[in-house]
């Protein structure tokens, strides 16, 4: 009787212990949600540029290149 | 191409919040909103920094991960944009972004109360038509389908706020350093008075004029 009893509070001992061990991650991982908003036309698809991505690509780099004074100067 | 990203050198940046002023008028915003604003560490203290922050389009925007209605959108360029007739005025931008920049016109009011977000779009407009007059009163205006940059950027005085692609920036920015070294050079103290060798050999060009008057 006595090992009985033993045998059983060691066995609620470990179940106690050993619960922990099954624990899952916690940490959220954050997912970026999909758009549901309504379409926006890209930059280059204007009358402008008539859908030229290169020309506006090649117009926007230029613009970048004037903040460059050591360009402009020299 | 591209990531467009702004970069703002505190070594060149003189506080006369030109960007904030160029923001405003361009995209026409009420007083209330800030969507660009100048930042001054050490305030009055010698050595003092200022820096212009405005949203940073960033790689990973965590605005984009928290909105419930999931307005958010980031364009091929690597703008990050939002649709405002999405936006319900939550908030919860706001306290994601590390840089302050949703703007909310009715301040900080009760819950869906503050009205509809507003931020920097990088000069980018909305999901309008470009360059439509609803875009406009939305969003602001639209310079990048106009093949120009971000006002804010293409006026500051003395190009300390850059804006473009995120390589050609760096490339810009890495020449300028490159050129102006470090310390007193960054600054201005050595083009004045001239650099520590020249002051050298002024001195010892005097000396010698003195000795040879003896």
């Amino acid at each position: 009787m006595k090992t009985r009893l033993t045998f059983a509070a060691i066995s609620a001992v470990l179940a106690v212990a050993l619960a922990g061990c099954g624990e899952r991650p916690q940490v959220v991982e954050y997912k970026q949600g999909t758009y549901s908003g309504k379409p926006d036309n890209p930059p280059w698809d204007g009358a402008r540029f008539g859908g030229n991505k290169q020309a506006w690509e090649s117009a926007v780099n230029n613009r970048a290149q004037a903040q460059n004074e050591y360009k402009r100067t020299n | 191409m591209a990531r467009m990203k702004f970069l703002c050198d505190t070594e060149r940046c003189i506080e006369c919040n030109g960007c904030v002023t160029a923001c405003f008028n361009e995209n026409d915003i009420p007083w209330g909103i800030s969507r660009r604003r100048v930042v001054t560490i050490n305030d009055g203290v010698p050595g003092e920094r200022s820096v212009s922050v405005a949203c940073m389009h960033c790689s990973d925007a965590p605005c984009m991960a928290v909105c419930p209605t999931d307005c958010f959108y980031k364009t091929e360029e690597g703008v990050v944009l939002h649709d405002k007739d999405m936006c319900i005025g939550c908030g919860y931008c706001f306290f994601a972004c590390p840089f302050g920049a949703p703007q909310f016109p009715n301040g900080p009011s009760a819950f869906a109360a503050r009205g509809k977000m507003d931020k920097c779009t990088f000069c980018a407009g909305g999901p309008e038509e470009n360059g439509s007059k609803a875009e406009q009163e939305k969003y602001g205006r639209n310079r990048l389908a106009e093949g120009k940059l971000p006002l804010c950027a293409e006026m500051c005085s003395t190009k300390a706020l850059l804006a473009g692609d995120a390589a050609v920036i760096s490339d810009i920015f890495r020449e300028r350093v490159m050129h102006r070294g470090k310390g007193g050079d960054a600054w201005g103290w050595s083009t004045a008075y001239g650099k520590q060798e020249q002051t050298r050999e002024r001195t010892q060009e005097r000396e010698q004029k003195r000795e040879g008057t003896k």
